[in-house]
């Protein structure tokens, strides 16, 4: 397998290297000579997937056969790890997930060189690009990260099994999500700085990347909640995220490409912002790779960090030569970038798409000096600091807020210009909506549920939640109202009802409105982090019979046992639920110790709600053998998976085509009588 | 929005001593290395994070200040025990840069825009009469409506 695994990689750093010199001759010669050469280039891209694939296949085939001859074989798995698991040795370790992004990263290829009729021109100029970056993550697999390095030593029998933490079943789907996006970005990227380098005239190259920045985002947005949603229910410390440098790597490239997704809308409609976008692609692209960056480095510490080596030195070289090829070439053709028209007013739909921009970057900046800030300081004042979640609270959470404000506002503005009376007839019912809602959840008895009778002056983080739930009801009710105005029009003038004219309006523009749903996916996500600043947690030694109260639950000790097979040591302690006096149900929350690797691990019993998540942690043993049990209730949380989810529909919504739109002709008016309208069916 | 801003300046220095233990503990860090809030340390047979709660309640029970019981943190476990930087020396360029960095992103949003405001208006052919005012709004409303953008 090592064998098959070896040529099979030195095979595709070889013809990925043919597919990016051979490219670029075909693109600087003409003639027929040039376009075979650019074919083979082509069909050189094509054969690196195959290539790539079959030494996926051999590394995961010796997962399943046990070869514990090769090294990360070894160190990755063991005889009686479960099958699923088997396939996640891919991922879990350094080499296997360098091996892994470069085959998400031929897949990507392999789908563009096939696609490439759609423009062949621009199509090879990303093609190159694309084989230029697939050459460095060979380069890393071939040379300074091997995944089939055989051991030293005699064959062990046995190997040192999977990281505990990630013997969870969304461990199996989370980081391909999260590595789908990574990678993904490199397409809008290689997009982007094709049409940079040959100065590609209009806007079609961003109409042909739109749907891979989408899917891409979508991805990398379902590997975002997927690990936060693994980090709630397999590292039991009751939350889900902890600001880690790991988790704020995956982070920026989300924030960037999203500001990227907005602004994008700009140049197709308005012919604006063309420098904008282009260094908002180079920047998403580059952020994920400075994020692979900090994972592998180890420059900076982090409990996810369990895949460090020297290679931090190769992504150090990467992002330095990404960052001069792409600044070479915007400062030799950026006259090509000029914007076709002028801002009106400021009180416009291009202005909101600025200031939206501006504090998406401003996110990401926040995120990204916090990251580095260890760093930074330990160079300048030679200690290191802790930057952790108070930092974010403090300066992110504000930006967060004023973000939500512009996803409220600017659905309202129109293009180019919005009067004053426009804005406030239309802001109206939703601004008294949300002001009646916030004030709801302001005066209602603290009896009703946690999340009720939030007095903001009380706490600072009681006046965010409270300002959370008042923005997201104004951009809940705003959305809503964008419908419904849109809905009542097509019912007007078709007769149908309320619900088939929105389907019918959501159809005709899915974009549009798929991206609204996107908005609730978000505002869902808001309210459900609004919820944890009513988080309560309580810690107890438990006998049997012994009981805690904490909120509005009774839990109560009924008994404590373990069990042993061949992968894991298991204790947990069986606790029945009450509430007002009625018992709900029996929760287990357990402490798993894998054989292989002797790693302990909490497994937390979550019951959850649409109201809060009662959320038990068996923490361990006490000297009378007892369990200490720490319980935690968290409200809202499920909002931020339900969100998750909506967001994700929202973008699969907006992938749709649109459906044409019937538009009214008049006929010309007749002297004396007007001639009724002709409906007529445009392709538009 | 400006009232956000005065009530987060007015709350940020706010605490119920009541709460005091969980405030400050989640201004803390556990020790042991494996980088989560001292409060919401709980991985199995930590050697550090009990400790350090024991502490700090004893701290809040002699009824140390906030600042005090930090202090006294960072002399036994060095300035990491901290989540966040203080607002002293270095450590402050940590809250300023932020600040710095909305501020000029603001200013630079506001020049492009009047930058852009301040092109001038392309040409308009002879004997055409562009509509204006209510006529021009009432146009631009009936384009949004007809074509959805």
């Amino acid at each position: 397998m090592a064998q098959i695994g070896n040529y099979a990689l030195l095979l595709a750093l070889a013809l990925s290297a043919y597919s990016f010199v051979a490219g670029i001759f075909a693109i600087i010669t003409s003639g027929e000579m040039s376009e075979r050469v650019g074919e083979t280039a082509r069909r050189a891209g094509i054969v690196v997937f195959v290539c790539v694939l079959l030494a996926a296949v051999a590394l995961v085939t010796a997962a399943f056969r046990n070869d514990f001859s090769i090294a990360y074989i070894f160190h990755h798995s063991n005889r009686d790890l479960p099958a699923p698991y088997k396939f996640a040795v891919l991922w879990s370790g350094q080499e296997g997930s360098l091996l892994f992004w470069s085959l998400l990263l031929a897949g990507y290829g392999f789908v563009l060189r096939l696609r490439y009729k759609t423009d062949p021109r621009l199509f090879a100029y990303a093609s190159v690009v694309m084989a230029g970056v697939q050459i460095f993550f060979l380069l890393l697999v071939n040379i300074a990260a091997n995944p089939f390095g055989l051991i030293d030593g005699p064959t062990r029998t046995d190997g040192s099994g999977l990281n505990a933490l990630l013997q969870y079943p969304e461990m199996v789907i989370h980081p391909p999500m999260l590595y789908l996006g990574y990678v993904g970005f490199t397409v809008p990227f290689a997009f982007a700085l094709g049409a940079l380098i040959m100065k590609y005239p209009g806007e079609k190259w961003i109409r042909i990347t739109r749907r891979w920045t989408m899917v891409t985002w979508a991805f990398l947005t379902c590997g975002v909640f997927l690990g936060s949603h693994w980090a709630y229910y397999v590292l039991g410390w009751g939350g889900y995220w902890g600001w880690d440098p790991v988790e704020n790597a995956s982070l920026m490239p989300w924030l960037v490409g999203t500001a990227f997704l907005h602004s994008v809308m700009m140049q197709e409609k308005r012919g604006m912002l063309k420098v904008w976008n282009m260094w908002l692609v180079f920047g998403t692209f580059w952020l994920a790779i400075l994020g692979t960056f900090l994972t592998r480095s180890g420059i900076i510490s982090s409990v996810h960090a369990f895949a460090q080596s020297s290679i931090g030195t190769w992504f150090a070289y990467f992002l330095a030569l990404t960052f001069a090829v792409f600044v070479f070439f915007f400062v030799k053709n950026k006259d090509h970038l000029r914007s076709e028209h002028r801002l009106e007013s400021l009180i416009s739909r291009e202005s909101s798409f600025l200031f939206n921009n501006l504090l998406f970057l401003l996110l990401t900046l926040d995120v990204l000096w916090g990251t580095w800030f260890p760093k930074i300081s330990e160079l300048v004042q030679g200690n290191k600091v802790t930057v952790g979640a108070p930092f974010y609270n403090r300066v992110a959470v504000p930006v967060a807020l004023f973000l939500l404000l512009l996803t409220a506002l600017g659905p309202l503005l129109a293009w180019r210009k919005t009067s004053f009376e426009s804005l406030k007839r239309n802001f109206k019912w939703p601004m008294i909506l949300s002001v009646a809602v916030a004030l709801f959840v302001m005066f209602t008895p603290q009896s009703w549920g946690s999340i009720f009778g939030m007095r903001p002056w009380k706490d600072i983080s009681y006046f965010y939640s409270l300002m959370t739930i008042f923005l997201s009801s104004l951009v809940a009710f705003t959305v809503a109202s964008e419908f419904y105005r849109g809905g009542r029009v097509i019912s007007e003038k078709t007769g149908q009802g309320m619900f088939a004219s929105i389907v019918q309006l959501t159809h005709r523009n899915t974009r549009r409105y798929g991206g609204y749903i996107v908005h609730i996916g978000v505002v869902l996500v808001m309210i459900g982090f609004s919820g944890s600043a009513f988080n309560q947690e309580k810690e107890m030694e438990m006998g049997y019979g012994d009981k805690m109260d904490i909120g509005s639950y009774q839990l109560v000790c009924r008994s404590y046992t373990q069990d042993d097979n061949a992968n894991q040591f298991t204790e947990w302690a069986i606790l029945d639920v009450y509430q007002n006096g009625n018992k709900i149900g029996s929760m287990t929350p357990q402490r798993i110790v894998y054989h292989a690797s002797n790693q302990p691990s909490t497994k937390p019993d979550i019951r959850s709600n649409f109201k809060e998540d009662l959320y038990l942690v068996y923490e361990g043993q006490n000297d009378k053998g007892q369990p200490v049990i720490k319980a935690h209730v968290n409200p809202m949380v499920i909002w931020i998976w339900i969100g998750a989810w909506v967001m994700i529909v929202g973008t699969g919504l907006g992938l749709v085509e649109s459906a044409p739109a019937p538009v009214t002709v008049r006929a010309p008016r007749v002297l004396g009588r007007a001639t009724p309208a002709a409906p007529v069916v445009t392709g538009d | 929005m400006a009232m956000m801003c005065v009530v987060v300046f007015t709350l940020s220095g706010a605490g119920d001593p009541a709460s005091r233990f969980t405030e400050v503990g989640h201004q803390l860090m556990c020790v042991c290395g494996c980088g989560q809030i001292l409060l919401e340390c709980n991985h199995v047979g930590c050697p550090s994070s009990d400790g350090m709660r024991n502490e700090l309640m004893a701290a809040i029970g002699r009824g140390d200040s906030d600042s005090l019981v930090e202090q006294t943190f960072v002399q036994k476990y060095g300035p990491t025990v901290l989540a966040a930087p203080t607002t002293a020396g270095f450590d402050r360029a940590a809250w300023i840069m932020p600040f710095v960095a909305m501020v000029l992103g603001f200013g630079i949003v506001v020049l492009v825009v009047r930058a852009w405001k301040n092109r001038p208006e392309p040409a308009i052919a002879d004997g055409l009469h562009p509509s204006a005012g209510a006529e021009l709004e009432q146009f631009r409303e009936q384009a949004r409506k007809e074509t959805d953008l």
